[in-house]
C-alpha cells in the first residue's frame, strides 16, 4: 500500500515545500532589516493589484510555461534538461533568423515560421547532450550545463560579429520588421473596447503556452509515444525487453524538451523586444527546473507554478523599485523551491508520510 | 500435519550452551509484520539451518542479528550474554561475521583491500596490509580458502568473490558465521567445495547459520534446522530426525505437490531452430559458443546451468534485444523463417508480433515497471497492439479492460487495476507478466527463472499455464537456475555451462548428480566437446 | 595506459615550452598569470574529488565558491583581514556543504537538484545581503592592504634571476604568488597521499564505491560522507577566498563566472585523481590567461574569437565526456543516496 493518500502527495508536500521557502525567505528579509509583510504587500499590489501588473506576470509566466514543460517532458524519459537556458537562447537565434531573413508579411505567417525556427534551434541544441547520453553515456547533466555555456558564448559570437547591424555599437540583431509583431494582449482588449494591461508585454503567445499544457499532457498520458517516454524513464531495461528503443526515445523526448524551451523564444524574442539581444532568455530556463519540480512534473502544476513564478519575478522587480530590496530576493527563493521540492522533499514527506500511517492505524483500532 | 508445537518443545539440547539465542524478536516495517515472536536456540559449533519461503523473514532475522535493524521487541544473547546489537560495529565485536547474498566488495580494490576496509590497525595502510597479508596466507592454508591478496576483486570468480567474503568474516575473528543463500550463484561443485569449507571450521569450533531455501542443502549439511513461515518460527527441529517432505510442509502450511502433473509430450514439427549460435560481448568475452538447438511445437526444452553462464545472452538474443556492442554468428528460424539476430530487423517489438512471447527473468527490472498501474503494465512490450490503440491515441479503456479480465483468470490479489506494480506481492507480479505473455498465445515462449521469488502456492498456478501453454502445442524454452523445477517440467534437458550446451537429457533419464556434473563443465565422454545436441540425435520414442 | 594518463601533464607542457620559445617574456607572464587563475580552479577540483570519490555528486561547487568569495571579501574589508576574510570564506561555503549534506546524506535527496538550488542561493542570497550591508549594488567595497593576500617573495628569488631557463621560472613564476597558491598546490600530493595511503583514503574510496562494503564493515556511511562533503567545503571555502581576497581586490557579482563548472569539468578530465586535476587545471587555467593575452588570437591562418577560447573548457569537457579520448568512468555510487538493503 502506498503510505500516503495522493491529494497529499501531490498538493500538500509541495504547498508545505513552499510555505517552507516563503518562511525562509521571510527570515532572510527579516535578517536584512526589512519587514517581510510589506514585502509582501509590495509584491501582490505590483504584480496582481492592476492589469498592468497582471500583464507582466503573465509575461514572465509564459516564459516560465515552456521551459517548465521543457524540464518535464526530459524529467519524463528520467533525463534532468538543465540546458533550457541554452536551448531558449538558441530558439531565440532560431526566431532572429527567420523574421530577418525570410519575407513574412503578416504575424499570422510570421509566428509559425519563428516557431518552426524556434523549436528547431532549441532542437538542436538538444540533440547532441541527447545523442551524447543515449549512444554514449555522458551525463546529461554536465553536458547540458556545458551546452549552456557554449551557448552564451556561441550567442554573443553570433551577434557582436554576424548580426549586429553596421554602425551600432550595441549586440544585437535589428529590429524585425513591423509586420511580423505580434498582437499584444492589451492591443487585443482594446480591440473589444476594454482598457486592459496597457504597455505590458503580455501577447498571444500566453494562449500558445496554455496549449502546450494540454498537448504535453496529451503527449505523455495519452499517446504511445508518451507511454514510451515514460517506460524509458522508469527503467530501461525494461523498456529494451518491450521493445522501446533507449536512444531513439531518449532523442526524441530531448529533441521536444529542447524544442518547447525555444519555444520561449516566441514570447520574449518576437512578442517582446522585437530583435535578439545579449543574454535574452534572463534565467527563464533554470526557473523552469523550479516550475517543473514545483508542478510534480504535470502541466496542470506547471501552469500554476509558472503563475506563481511569474508573480515572484513581477513583484520582485516592484520590490526592487519601491523599497531596498534587490530582485535578487527572486533568486533566492527560487533556490529554496528548487531545494524543499526538489533535494529536500524526504524532509518534508516523511513526517507527512508518518502522520498518515498514524492516522490510518488510529481508524484500524477504531474500527 | 505435524504440530509445530511438539517439534518445538522436543529440542533435546536445549541445554548445551548456546552461540545465539533469541527471545520473542518482532520486527515490523510501517504495515508489514516482517518478524513475528521470533525464538531460536543455536548451539555452539553445530551448522544451523534457517529455511523459509521468499519473504518469510529469515533475511530480516538476520539482518537484526547483524544491526542493520533494531528489533521492535525481544533479547538476543551470544554465548550466553544479552546484548544489544545497535550497528554492525557490535555484531562484530561480539565474534558474528556475515556472508551476505549480494556480497559487499568494492570490485576495483583489491583483496587485501576488502579484507582490512573497517579494521584497518591505525591511520595508515601499509601495516595494516602487510599485517593482513600474513594472516590471509595462515587462514587460507588452514581453511582452505586461496585467493590471491593482490587481485583485484572484480577480476575474481564468483565463488572466489564469497570465499573474500568469508575470509573478511574471518579476519574479523567471527566466531559465528551467517550464511545468506550462499550457494544461488554456486556450481554443485563450488558448492560441494564451500560446505567442505564449512565443515572445516565447524570442527574448529565455529558456529554457522545458513540461510536457505533450498532443502536439499539443509538435509546435507546441517545438524539442526529452524523453519521460518510468514514472519514466524514455526518449528526447529534435528535435520536427522526429518525429511525433506515435512520441512516443505512447514514452510508453506500445507501438503505440497513436490511435483508437476503432466501427460507426456506430444512434440510436432520444430518451431524454433537455432544453429551454431556464438556471441562475443562488447568486452571482447565468449558469452555463446556455437550452441545448437530445437524446440518443437508442443513441447517444453529446459535449458539447466549456474546463472551467468550464457542463458540471460540467449533469452535475449531470442527476445530480440541483444546485449549492446555484441558480435553474433549462426542462425535462428523461427517456423522456417530466419529471425535478424542484428540491425534494424532485431527488434523485441517485432520478436513479438512474430509469436514469440518472453516471461523475462527479472521481472521487477525488466518485466514491469514497478512504478506503473496494474493495467498499465498489461500493455507493456504490447503497446503497439492494435486493439491497444486508436490512432496516435492509446485506448486506455481497452487496455483497463482487458487487464481486468487477466486480473480475474489469473486470480491475481488484489484485484485492483489501479494499484501500482510494486505494491503487488513477488508471486502476484508474476502472475501479471504470466498472464500477460501466456494469454497472447505465442508459438514460442521464452520463460526465464518464472518462479524465483515466488510464494509455492503461485509457483503451483504458474506451472500448470506453463503445462497448459504446451498442451495447447506451443514451444517453451525454459530457463531455471532450480534444478527441481527444470526436471519437473521440461521434456528434454539441455545444460549450459559457459557459453556451450553440454549435454542433452532426458528428465526421467538422469539424476541431479549427473546435470551437475554438466553444469559444472565435465563433459560427457573423457574431455571431448560434446556435438551439437539436436532433437534429431536423440533416440526415438520417448514422447 | 602511463602514456595515456599523462597525456594532458604531455599538453600543457608542450604549449608551455612552445610558447615560451615563442615569446619568452609573454609567456611568463602568461604562465604567472594561468598560475594564479588555474588556483581557485585547482581547489575547488580536489574538493570536488573529495566529495565525488565519496559518491556525493556535488555541482554545487560554483555556488558555493561564490558565497565564500563574498564572505570571505565581507569580513576582510570589515576587519582588515586577509586572513580572518579566509576563515569566513570556509565558514561561509562549509554552510552550503551543510545544507548539500542534509539533502543528499541525510534526507537522500537528489543530489543534482541540490547543487542546482545551492548555485541560486548563492547567487541570490550574495547579492541580496551585499546590497543591503554595502549598497553598491553587490560588491563589496575595494580591498587594500592587509585585506588581501599578498605575493609573497620565496628566498633567493632575485640572485637567482639570472641564471638561464631556470632562473626566470623561479623568480617570476614560483617565487611571487600568494600564499593560497602554494596551499593550492600543495593540496595536490597531500590529497593522493591521503586518499591512497591512508585508512580515511580507502574508506572514502570504498564508499564512493560500494557503501555498503563500508556498512557491513561497521563503519558509518553518513559519518564518511559527511566528512567529505565538509572537506569539500572548506577547499571550495579557500578557492573562494582566494577569488575575492588573493586574485582580485574584493567581491563583485557572479565573480565566480562559471568557475566551479570549469573545476567540474577539470575533475571529469582528471577522471577523478588528484594529480591529472593538476594538470587539467593548468590547461584550463593556460586557456583562460591566453584569451585574456590576446583576445582575438591570430594563429596566421585563422583568428580565433575570444568567445571560443572562453568557450573551450566547455567544448573540451563534451568532448571528454563522450568517450573520444579514454572514457572517464566516475565512482559507481556517484550520485546515488545510500540505503540500506535486506
Amino acid at each position: 500500500m502506498d503510505k500516503m493518500p495522493k491529494w497529499a502527495d501531490v498538493i500538500l508536500t509541495p504547498l508545505i515545500s513552499l510555505i517552507l521557502a516563503m518562511g525562509i525567505s521571510a527570515l532572510v528579509i527579516l535578517a536584512i532589516g526589512e519587514s517581510p509583510w510589506e514585502a509582501l504587500t509590495t509584491m501582490v499590489e505590483g504584480a496582481l493589484g492592476s492589469s498592468y501588473g497582471w500583464g507582466f506576470t503573465l509575461y514572465y509566466a509564459t516564459n516560465f510555461i515552456f521551459t517548465g514543460l521543457a524540464v518535464m517532458v526530459a524529467y519524463h524519459a528520467a533525463l534532468f534538461n538543465i540546458g533550457g537556458e541554452g536551448q531558449a537562447a538558441m530558439g531565440g537565434l532560431g526566431v532572429a533568423l527567420v523574421l530577418l531573413y525570410l519575407p513574412l508579411p503578416h504575424w499570422g505567417l510570421a509566428l509559425p515560421a519563428a516557431m518552426i525556427g524556434a523549436a528547431l534551434f532549441g532542437a538542436a541544441w538538444a540533440f547532441i547532450p541527447a545523442i551524447l547520453q543515449a549512444k554514449r553515456g555522458s551525463h546529461i547533466v554536465i553536458t547540458t550545463i556545458m551546452f549552456n555555456f557554449i551557448a552564451a558564448a556561441a550567442l554573443n559570437y553570433v551577434l557582436v560579429n554576424l548580426l549586429r547591424p553596421v554602425g551600432s555599437m550595441d549586440p544585437a540583431s535589428a529590429r524585425f520588421p513591423d509586420a511580423t509583431n505580434l498582437p499584444s494582449l492589451s492591443e487585443i482588449a482594446a480591440g473589444l473596447g476594454m482598457d486592459w494591461g496597457r504597455n505590458t508585454p503580455v501577447n498571444v503567445t500566453f494562449f500558445l503556452a496554455v496549449l502546450a499544457c494540454v498537448l504535453v499532457w496529451a503527449l505523455i498520458w495519452r499517446t504511445r509515444l508518451g507511454y514510451q517516454i515514460r517506460a524509458l524513464g522508469k527503467s530501461e531495461p525494461g523498456a529494451v525487453y518491450a521493445g522501446i528503443n533507449p536512444v531513439r526515445i531518449t532523442v526524441i523526448a530531448m529533441l521536444i524538451s529542447g524544442g518547447l524551451a525555444g519555444l520561449m523564444a516566441i514570447n520574449n524574442v518576437m512578442g517582446e523586444s522585437e530583435r535578439l539581444v545579449l543574454n535574452a532568455v534572463e534565467g527563464a530556463g533554470f526557473i523552469g527546473i523550479a516550475v517543473a519540480l514545483m508542478g510534480r512534473n504535470h502541466p496542470f502544476g506547471i501552469f500554476l507554478a509558472a503563475l506563481l513564478f511569474g508573480f515572484l519575478y513581477q513583484g520582485g522587480g516592484e520590490l526592487a523599485l519601491w523599497t531596498s530590496i534587490p530582485r535578487e530576493l527572486i533568486i533566492v527563493i527560487q533556490a529554496l523551491v528548487i531545494l524543499f521540492t526538489g533535494a529536500l522533499d524526504n524532509m518534508v514527506r516523511m513526517p507527512l508520510e508518518r502522520v498518515f500511517l498514524a492516522a490510518r492505524r488510529n481508524k484500524g483500532a477504531a474500527r | 500435519m505435524v504440530a509445530a508445537g511438539n517439534l518445538m518443545g522436543g529440542r533435546s539440547d536445549a541445554a548445551a550452551p548456546a552461540a545465539i539465542e533469541l527471545r520473542g524478536i518482532s520486527k515490523a516495517f510501517g504495515p508489514v509484520q516482517a518478524n513475528r515472536d521470533i525464538n531460536l536456540h543455536v548451539p555452539k559449533g553445530s551448522i544451523h539451518g534457517i529455511i523459509g519461503e521468499n519473504g518469510a523473514g529469515k533475511s530480516t532475522l538476520m539482518s537484526i542479528l547483524y544491526g542493520f535493524y533494531k528489533p521492535d521487541a525481544g533479547e538476543i544473547l551470544v554465548n550466553g550474554r544479552p546484548i544489544t546489537i545497535a550497528d554492525s560495529q557490535t555484531a562484530i565485536r561480539a565474534g558474528i561475521g556475515m556472508v551476505f547474498q549480494h556480497f559487499k566488495l568494492v570490485q576495483n580494490f583489491t583483496v587485501l583491500e576488502n579484507i582490512i576496509l573497517g579494521v584497518e590497525d591505525g591511520a595508515l595502510l601499509r601495516p595494516s596490509l602487510s599485517k593482513a597479508r600474513g594472516v590471509l596466507k595462515r587462514l587460507a592454508a588452514e581453511y582452505q580458502l586461496n585467493v590471491d591478496p593482490d587481485e583485484t576483486v572484480e577480476n575474481l570468480s564468483v565463488g572466489h568473490q564469497q570465499r573474500v567474503e568469508i575470509l573478511k568474516a574471518l579476519y574479523r575473528q567471527a566466531d559465528i558465521l551467517i550464511l545468506d543463500e550462499p550457494t544461488g550463484v554456486l556450481t554443485p561443485a563450488e558448492a560441494d567445495h564451500l560446505f567442505r569449507i564449512l565443515e572445516g571450521l565447524k570442527a574448529e569450533g565455529k558456529t554457522i547459520i545458513l540461510i536457505t531455501h533450498k532443502l536439499r542443502e539443509i538435509m546435507e549439511i546441517t545438524d539442526n534446522v529452524s523453519v521460518m513461515r510468514r514472519g514466524e518460527m514455526v518449528a526447529s527441529v534435528r535435520t536427522a530426525e526429518t525429511s525433506p517432505e515435512q520441512l516443505a510442509e512447514l514452510m508453506v502450511g500445507r501438503k505440497v505437490l513436490l511435483n508437476v502433473q503432466k501427460a507426456p509430450a506430444r512434440p510436432q514439427a520444430p518451431v524454433l531452430e537455432v544453429r551454431d549460435l556464438a556471441m562475443v560481448d562488447a568486452e571482447g568475452v565468449e558469452r555463446l559458443r556455437s550452441i545448437s538447438f530445437d524446440i518443437r511445437a508442443g513441447e517444453i526444452l529446459g535449458l539447466a546451468g549456474v546463472s551467468g553462464n550464457g542463458q540471460t545472452q540467449l533469452l535475449e538474443i531470442l527476445g530480440g534485444y541483444p546485449p549492446k556492442g555484441a558480435r553474433i554468428s549462426g542462425t535462428v528460424r523461427m517456423n522456417g523463417a530466419p529471425l535478424p539476430l542484428s540491425g534494424r530487423g532485431c527488434d523485441a517489438g517485432q520478436r513479438r508480433r512474430d509469436g514469440i512471447g518472453h516471461i523475462p527473468e527479472d521481472r521487477q527490472v525488466e518485466g514491469l515497471i514497478m512504478d506503473f498501474a496494474a493495467w498499465e503494465n498489461v500493455a507493456f512490450g504490447w503497446h503497439d497492439a492494435p486493439e491497444f490503440n486508436k490512432g496516435w491515441v492509446m485506448d486506455n479503456d481497452a487496455i483497463r479492460r482487458d487487464a481486468e479480465a487477466k486480473m480475474e483468470r489469473f486470480d491475481v490479489r488484489p484485484r485492483d487495476a489501479n494499484l501500482a506494480a510494486r505494491n503487488f506481492s513477488g508471486g502476484n507480479q508474476q502472475k501479471i507478466v504470466v498472464a500477460r505473455e501466456i494469454e497472447r498465445n505465442p508459438d514460442l515462449l521464452l520463460i526465464g527463472q518464472p518462479t524465483r521469488g515466488v510464494d509455492i502456492g503461485a509457483i503451483e498456478f504458474i506451472h500448470k499455464q506453463i503445462v497448459a501453454l504446451r498442451d495447447a502445442g506451443k514451444a517453451i524454452l525454459l530457463v531455471s537456475v532450480e534444478l527441481d523445477e527444470i526436471l519437473s517440467l521440461s521434456d528434454r534437458v539441455a545444460v549450459m555451462f559457459d557459453g556451450r550446451i553440454m549435454g542433452e537429457r532426458l528428465p526421467g533419464q538422469t539424476t541431479t548428480g549427473e546435470l551437475g556434473l554438466l553444469m559444472a563443465g565435465v563433459t560427457d565422454s573423457d574431455g571431448v566437446p560434446p556435438g551439437p545436441a539436436r532433437v534429431t540425435d536423440l533416440p526415438e520414442g520417448r514422447a | 595506459m602511463i602514456l595515456k594518463d599523462s597525456l594532458i601533464a604531455v599538453i600543457v607542457l608542450a604549449i608551455c615550452v612552445i610558447w615560451a620559445l615563442a615569446d619568452g617574456a609573454a609567456a611568463q607572464q602568461g604562465i604567472g598569470s594561468a598560475l594564479r587563475l588555474m588556483t581557485p580552479l585547482l581547489l575547488a577540483c580536489l574538493a570536488g574529488l573529495y566529495s565525488e570519490r565519496a559518491g556525493v555528486f556535488d555541482i554545487g561547487l560554483e555556488g558555493k565558491m561564490l558565497m565564500a568569495a563574498f564572505t570571505a571579501a565581507s569580513v576582510a574589508y570589515l576587519t582588515g583581514s586577509a586572513w580572518l576574510g579566509l576563515a569566513a570564506g570556509i565558514a561561509g561555503s562549509l554552510s552550503l556543504s551543510l545544507i548539500h549534506g542534509l539533502a543528499s546524506i541525510t534526507f537522500m535527496g537528489n543530489q543534482l537538484i541540490s547543487g542546482v538550488a545551492i548555485n541560486f542561493l548563492a547567487s541570490g542570497l550574495t547579492v541580496l545581503v551585499g546590497q543591503n550591508a554595502f549598497g553598491l549594488g553587490g560588491r563589496t567595497p575595494a580591498l587594500t592592504g592587509t585585506g588581501r593576500f599578498q605575493p609573497i617573495t620565496l628566498p633567493f628569488a632575485e640572485t637567482l634571476r639570472g641564471v638561464p631557463v631556470l632562473g626566470p621560472i623561479y623568480s617570476g613564476l614560483i617565487s611571487g604568488q600568494t600564499v593560497l597558491v602554494y596551499v593550492a598546490f600543495a593540496m595536490v600530493p597531500l590529497t593522493w597521499w591521503v586518499l591512497f595511503r591512508t585508512r580515511f583514503g580507502l574508506r572514502l574510496r570504498a564508499v564512493g564505491e560500494n557503501p555498503a562494503s563500508v556498512d557491513t564493515a561497521g563503519v558509518s556511511v553518513t559519518r564518511l560522507r559527511y566528512t567529505a562533503v565538509a572537506i569539500c567545503g572548506v577547499l571550495t571555502g579557500i578557492a573562494g577566498a582566494y577569488l575575492a581576497t588573493g586574485l582580485s581586490a574584493g567581491f563583485v557579482k557572479e565573480m565566480t563566472a562559471g568557475r566551479g563548472f570549469i573545476a567540474l569539468a577539470a575533475l571529469i578530465f582528471a577522471k577523478w585523481r588528484p594529480w591529472q586535476a593538476l594538470f587539467a587545471t593548468f590547461l584550463f587555467g593556460l586557456l583562460e590567461a591566453i584569451a585574456n593575452l590576446y583576445p582575438n588570437l591570430d594563429l596566421g591562418i585563422i583568428t580565433v574569437p575570444s568567445m571560443f577560447m572562453n568557450a573551450l573548457p566547455y567544448i573540451l569537457t563534451v568532448v571528454i565526456l563522450a568517450g573520444f579520448v579514454g572514457r572517464a568512468i566516475p565512482p559507481r555510487a556517484g550520485g546515488e543516496p545510500y540505503v540500506k538493503e535486506r
